[in-house]
């Protein structure tokens, strides 16, 4: 129980710890971006009528959500490797975790635009709104509105996520931790460090995507401040 | 470099064993340490529910493989190495105590504040409050989400091979070492954790379902 805690000597390795979170928010940038492109993808493949679209995306859905993310991928890095395909763990890693995030998003904005009553994509067609555009104003965008909590907390499982990249030698935050621990031997310092890191990242991420979030549903700012006006008018009145 | 024989696809189907063995201890543990976490979450002593939070944020806020190094390497720091087993299970039980506690909490709080209003009326303590009024209602609320996540939680103890613990995912891996054949072996792997998980993933769908409906009525 007399374990000495000795902060200074991870200090010196600061700059691998600064590449490593680097990384991490590459990793993370760009499995996001894809992730929701990959998810709007799966969510409409899976709404289609048609047999051959929607089954297919439902297998990949399924498949991807019931094994483990480490497991898919040792079997993409390994296994390309094995047919002769030599690609930098960094990017093998981008891929599993854009394929893996792909199907909970899809899952996610699949139930957002179940959401959307049919009656306003009617109400869009009268109007005389191109196809395009009833998918993008009146389907798409507010269906990801009403699902943007569930999917922006997927984000962040998906940015603690990376950390499991470290196992096929990514050196992001957790691999630059795993090297520094392994020439220190201060195991502790080391993943206490990296577990502040984390923590400040995720919240960070979490303000990043609330602050988004209002700056793209501006609609649903405008529908709240409304009701309140109203409200207010009606306690006026009964005031 | 070996190939694959038919022993050696026994010996993954008898790791599987060690995967379920984790995912029910981490359950089980996991489940006294998240219903301790619920009830403090939304415990009348502030000190208790910051704390509740606090413990939250830190486990949903950092991966589970630095949990796990941590309760690793930690035990053996601290002078009481845990040794892989005791240390997947210990790291994976307070990982799911958060999740857990979030989930039950949630179901705490569906439950009609007009409840507990009128079993304290009734002169119930607390005690009998939580178990004989807001818990049974709770756990009709909180069993889709509850089998939802066990599917997460089988697929975490996959990580538990990092720190050594022979289960399903370090049994392919050190099989993959031998043999590199990674696309037999990582695809049975694969297959074998679906099969874990793929009904649990049905039944809560369907329990899912069959709540929603029951709220519609």
């Amino acid at each position: 129980m007399s374990y000495g805690f000795d902060f200074s000597s991870v200090l010196p390795f600061w700059p691998d710890l600064l590449s490593g979170l680097y990384l991490t928010v590459v990793m993370t940038v760009f499995a996001t971006v894809f992730g929701l492109v990959a998810g709007i993808a799966v969510a409409t493949a899976r709404r289609s009528r048609v047999k051959s679209v929607s089954l297919p995306a439902g297998i990949y859905v399924e498949t991807l959500r019931n094994t483990p993310f480490i497991v898919q991928l040792f079997f993409l890095y390994f296994g390309l490797a094995s047919i002769g395909i030599h690609l930098s763990a960094v990017v093998i890693s981008i891929i599993a975790m854009v394929l893996n995030v792909g199907a909970y998003t899809g899952e996610i904005i699949r139930a957002g635009l179940d959401s959307i009553p049919a009656g306003q994509l009617e109400a869009a067609e009268c109007l005389g709104l191109s196809s395009t555009k009833i998918f993008f104003y009146v389907s798409l965008i507010p269906a990801i509105e009403n699902v943007y909590p569930a999917l922006t907390s997927q984000f962040v499982l998906m940015m603690l996520m990376t950390s499991v990249t470290s196992q096929i030698s990514t050196e992001e935050l957790s691999g630059a931790a795993y090297n520094i621990q392994s020439t220190t031997f201060r195991a502790m310092e080391v993943y206490i460090t990296i577990a502040v890191i984390y923590v400040l990242i995720a919240f960070a991420l979490k303000l990043l995507f609330v602050g988004l979030g209002r700056l793209l549903f501006r609609r649903k700012r405008a529908l709240r401040n409304l009701s309140r006006v109203r409200l207010a008018g009606t306690q006026a009145v009964a005031g | 470099m070996r190939s694959l024989g038919t022993g050696d696809y026994l010996f993954l189907l008898l790791a599987m064993r060690w995967t379920i063995v984790l995912s029910v201890g981490a359950f089980v543990f996991g489940g006294l340490i998240g219903a301790a976490v619920a009830l403090a979450r939304i415990s009348s002593v502030r000190a208790l529910r910051w704390l509740a939070i606090g413990y939250i944020r830190l486990l949903q806020g950092t991966p589970l493989l630095l949990q796990l190094f941590l309760v690793f390497f930690g035990g053996d720091l601290l002078g009481f190495g845990l040794g892989p087993y005791l240390s997947a299970i210990l790291g994976l039980s307070l990982n799911a105590g958060a999740f857990l506690g979030e989930i039950w909490r949630g179901a705490l709080q569906a439950v009609p504040v007009g409840q507990t209003e009128a079993a304290r009326a009734l002169g119930l303590g607390y005690r009998a409050r939580m178990v004989r009024v807001v818990g049974p209602q709770a756990l009709r609320i909180a069993i889709p989400p509850t089998v939802g996540f066990l599917v997460n939680l089988v697929k975490s103890t996959s990580l538990a091979a990092i720190i050594g613990f022979v289960e399903l995912t370090r049994a392919g891996q050190m099989l993959n070492n031998a043999t590199f054949r990674p696309f037999t072996i990582f695809g049975i792997v694969a297959v074998l954790y679906f099969l874990l998980c793929w009904p649990l993933t049905i039944v809560s769908r369907r329990l899912e379902r069959r709540m929603s409906v029951a709220h519609k009525r």
